[in-house]
C-alpha cells in the first residue's frame, strides 16, 4: 500500500526529465480540455444555461467539416460551410428549445440539453455516417525536443491556436460593444433588457460564438484522434474542468483544464499502474468532487448567495 | 359513466387517505395485478416474457429509484448505472459467499450495499446542487464501473470479468441460473417489483416523501420550516440507490444471467433518466410508463419499417432511436414536464367529470 502511494514519488525524484515530459504533455492536453470547456462557459455566462450539448456540437462540427471535405470542398470553403451549419444549429437550439423553456429551473434546462445532445448525435451520424474518419488540417505531428524534453509539435500548435482563441474572446468580451452588452446580460437579464439591450440577439451571438469554439475544438480533437463518435464524450472530460474552474470564468476554464490535464497524466503515468490502470475515466471527476467539498463555487467562480 | 366516484362515502380518515380512495381504481388495480400474475404467464411465450416483460419490470424498478432521487427530492443523478452495478456485483459476491442464503435476502442485502455506496456519493449534495451535483454523480458512475472492471475480487477472479448468476430457487422453483423457466423468473421479478413499488408509493405519500418534495421545491425554505436537509437528502440517496441496486441485481441474475460491469455504463444512466422524464418526474406510475415506452420504442422501430417494406439497417435504427429520444425529451420538458403520468392523470380527471365538463 505504502509502496503504491509513495513509490512513484521516488521515481519522480530520480528521473526529473521524464516527469517534466509528463507534466508538459498533460498541460498541452489540458489546453484541449479547456477549448471544450470554453464553449460551456460562454453559454453559461450569457444565458445561465448549462449546455450539455457542447460535446455533441464539437462532434458535429468535426463531422460536418470532414464531410464537406470528402464531398470535394476545398479547406476554406469547408470551413465556412461548417461555420454556417454550426450557426444554423445554434439558432435552431435557441429558438426551438431554449426560448420555450425560459424561466424554467436550471435543472430542467440542463436535462433539455441532454435531449438536444442525443438528438444531434443521432441526426449528424445519420447524415454523415458513423465510421471513423481521418481529419488532416496540415499541422505537423513530429516530436520536437526542448532541453531534453520531448514534445509533440501538434500539441504546441494546438495550444497556440487555443491561446489565440482565448485572447480573441477576452478582447471581444472586454473591449467591444457587443461584449459589454453580453456581460450585462450575464449579470441580470431584466436589467439588461430595460436599458435596451436586445436579449434574443445577444443569445444568438453567444450560441454562434460557442459554435465557433466547438468548431475549433472539433478540428483540433478530430485531427488528433480521428473524427468519431467518441469525440462527443470529450464533453464529459470538460465537466470536471468546469467544476474546478468555476462555471462563469473564462480564465477558470483555462486553469481548470491545465490542472485536470496535468493531474490526470501524472496520476495515470505514476499511480495508475499500481491500482490497475485506466484511471483517466474518473480521476478528473474525483479530483473535482474533492475540490467541490471545500470550495463549491470553483476556483474563479462567483460565490453563490442564496435567499428565500 | 363508469369512472365516477359519486355515492362512495368515506366515514373515517383511513379510508380517505387510502392509496386508491376511488373504488374503480381499486378494481382496476386488482384487475391489472390479476392479469400480470395469472393471465400473462399463461398466455405469453418465452420471447415475450424474457425480452420484453422482464427488462420492463427491471427498468421500472430502476426508474422508481431514480425518480425518488430526481423526481421527488430534486437531486439530479447521472450515476444510476453505477449504483445498479453495485447491486449486481454485491448480489454476486453475497450469493457466492453464502450459498445457503435465500436469494430474496441476497437481493435485498445487495440493495443495502448499493444504498451505503449511494450515501457516500450523496454526501456532497449538502454543499452542491443542480448540475454541480449531476457532475458529482458522474464521478460515482465512472469510478464504480472502473472499480468493478479492474478489481478481479468482484468477479471472484474470473478471467473474462463477467459474473454469472448461480442457480438459486424460491419455494422449490429455480428463479436464477440456466434451469429457471421464463415464467418463474417473471413471477419472481414481478412480485419483487410490485412489493417494492408499493413500498415506494407509500414512502412518497408519507412524511418522508413530503420532506423530499419540500427539499426539491425550495431547499432553503424547507430547512427553515425544520426539515434537516442533509438527513433528508442522504435518505433519498440511500432509498434511491437501494432500488437501483436491487434493479441491478435483478438485471444480472434474472434478465441476462451473466453480465459485465460495462452493461451499466453511462448510457444506462441516461436511459433511465429518459424513462423518468418521459414517464413523469415525481410519479411512481410514470416510472412504469417511461420504462414501458423506452423498452417498446426500439422494438417498434425494428418491426414497423420492416413490415412496411423499408427495412432499416441496425446503425440507422440506433441513430433514429437517439433522435427520437432526444426530440421526445425536449418535447416533454417543454409541453408536459410531468410526462406520460400527467397525461393519464388528466384523462382520469376528464373521465370523472364526463359528460359535464363544468
Amino acid at each position: 500500500m505504502i509502496d503504491i502511494l509513495f513509490g512513484p514519488l521516488k521515481e519522480i525524484w530520480e528521473f526529473p526529465a521524464f516527469f517534466a515530459e509528463v507534466v508538459i504533455g498533460g498541460l498541452l492536453s489540458g489546453v484541449m480540455y479547456s477549448l471544450v470547456a470554453l464553449g460551456f462557459v460562454l453559454i453559461f455566462k450569457a444565458s445561465g444555461v448549462f449546455n450539455f450539448a457542447q460535446g455533441a456540437m464539437v462532434l458535429c462540427a468535426a463531422l460536418t467539416f470532414v464531410g464537406f471535405e470528402e464531398l470535394g470542398a476545398p479547406f476554406w470553403l469547408a470551413l465556412i460551410l461548417t461555420l454556417g451549419v454550426m450557426l444554423l444549429m445554434a439558432l435552431a437550439i435557441e429558438r426551438l428549445v431554449l426560448r420555450p423553456l425560459v424561466n424554467q429551473a436550471p435543472i430542467i434546462l440542463f436535462m433539455a440539453t441532454i435531449g438536444v445532445t442525443f438528438f444531434i448525435d443521432g441526426l449528424f451520424q445519420t447524415i454523415w455516417g458513423s465510421d471513423v474518419k481521418r481529419l488532416d488540417v496540415g499541422i505537423p505531428k513530429d516530436p520536437i525536443e526542448f532541453a531534453g524534453v520531448q514534445v509533440n509539435s501538434f500539441d504546441i500548435v494546438a495550444a497556440l491556436i487555443a491561446g489565440a482563441l482565448v485572447a480573441g474572446l477576452a478582447f471581444f468580451f472586454q473591449s467591444t460593444r457587443i461584449g459589454r452588452a453580453l456581460r450585462a446580460v450575464a449579470d441580470d437579464h431584466q436589467a439588461a433588457q430595460s436599458v435596451g439591450i436586445p436579449l434574443q440577439t445577444i443569445w444568438v451571438i453567444v450560441w454562434a460564438v460557442a459554435g465557433l469554439v466547438a468548431l475549433v475544438a472539433g478540428t483540433m480533437w478530430g485531427s488528433k484522434l480521428g473524427v468519431q463518435f467518441s469525440l462527443a464524450l470529450i464533453a464529459l472530460k470538460a465537466l470536471p474542468v468546469l467544476i474546478l474552474g468555476g462555471f462563469t470564468s473564462i480564465p477558470g476554464a483555462i486553469v481548470g483544464g491545465l490542472i485536470i490535464g496535468m493531474g490526470e497524466k501524472v496520476a495515470e503515468v505514476y499511480w495508475a499502474p499500481g491500482i490497475g490502470g485506466g484511471i483517466e475515466d474518473w480521476f478528473a471527476y474525483i479530483l473535482a468532487l474533492v475540490f467541490l467539498m471545500f470550495r463549491p463555487q470553483g476556483l474563479f467562480g462567483e460565490k453563490i448567495i442564496e435567499r428565500v | 359513466m363508469l369512472y365516477r366516484e359519486s355515492g362512495q362515502f368515506k366515514s373515517d380518515y383511513a379510508a380517505d387517505q387510502a392509496i386508491f380512495p376511488i373504488r374503480q381504481d381499486r378494481i382496476g388495480m386488482a384487475a391489472i395485478l390479476f392479469a400480470a400474475f395469472v393471465v400473462v404467464p399463461l398466455i405469453a411465450d418465452h420471447y415475450f416474457l424474457s425480452t420484453i416483460l422482464i427488462p420492463f419490470l427491471i427498468f421500472a424498478l430502476a426508474a422508481i429509484g431514480l425518480n425518488i432521487l430526481t423526481g421527488y427530492c430534486g437531486q439530479l443523478s447521472l450515476g444510476t448505472g453505477g449504483f445498479m452495478a453495485c447491486g449486481a456485483f454485491a448480489a454476486y459476491k453475497l450469493a457466492t459467499a453464502f450459498p445457503e442464503l435465500n436469494i430474496v435476502f441476497v437481493f435485498l442485502l445487495s440493495g443495502g450495499v448499493a444504498a451505503a455506496v449511494g450515501v457516500v456519493f450523496g454526501v456532497p449534495s449538502l454543499r452542491i446542487k443542480g448540475f454541480y451535483l449531476a457532475v458529482a454523480t458522474l464521478a460515482a458512475q465512472f469510478f464504480l464501473i472502473w472499480l468493478f472492471t479492474k478489481l478481479p475480487w468482484f468477479t471472484n477472479y474470473s478471467s473474462s470479468g463477467v459474473i454469472s448468476a448461480p442457480p438459486r430457487s424460491v419455494f422449490g422453483f429455480y428463479v436464477t441460473g440456466i434451469e429457471a423457466t421464463a415464467e418463474a423468473k417473471y413471477i419472481f421479478c414481478l412480485t419483487l417489483v410490485a412489493v417494492l413499488a408499493l413500498v415506494a408509493k407509500n414512502l412518497v405519500r408519507g412524511r418522508i416523501g413530503r420532506a423530499w418534495m419540500a427539499i426539491r421545491d425550495m431547499d432553503i425554505a424547507a430547512e427553515i420550516i425544520g426539515i434537516r436537509p442533509l438527513r433528508t437528502k442522504l435518505l433519498a440517496f440511500a432509498v434511491s440507490s437501494f432500488y437501483c441496486g436491487v434493479a441491478g441485481a435483478l438485471w444480472a441474475f434474472i434478465y441476462t444471467s451473466s453480465v459485465e460491469a460495462l452493461a451499466f455504463d453511462i448510457n444506462r444512466s441516461f436511459q433511465i433518466l429518459f424513462m423518468i422524464i418521459i414517464g413523469g418526474l415525481g410519479s411512481i406510475l410514470g416510472s412504469f410508463l417511461g420504462a414501458a415506452f423506452i423498452v417498446l420504442l426500439p422494438i417498434f422501430l425494428n418491426v414497423v419499417p420492416t413490415s412496411l417494406g423499408v427495412p432499416l439497417s441496425t446503425a440507422t435504427i440506433a441513430h433514429f432511436e437517439y433522435m427520437i429520444f432526444g426530440a421526445l425529451i425536449v418535447f416533454f420538458l417543454i409541453v408536459e414536464p410531468h410526462g406520460l403520468a400527467r397525461l393519464w392523470q388528466l384523462a382520469k380527471e376528464k373521465l370523472r367529470l364526463w359528460p359535464f365538463p363544468h
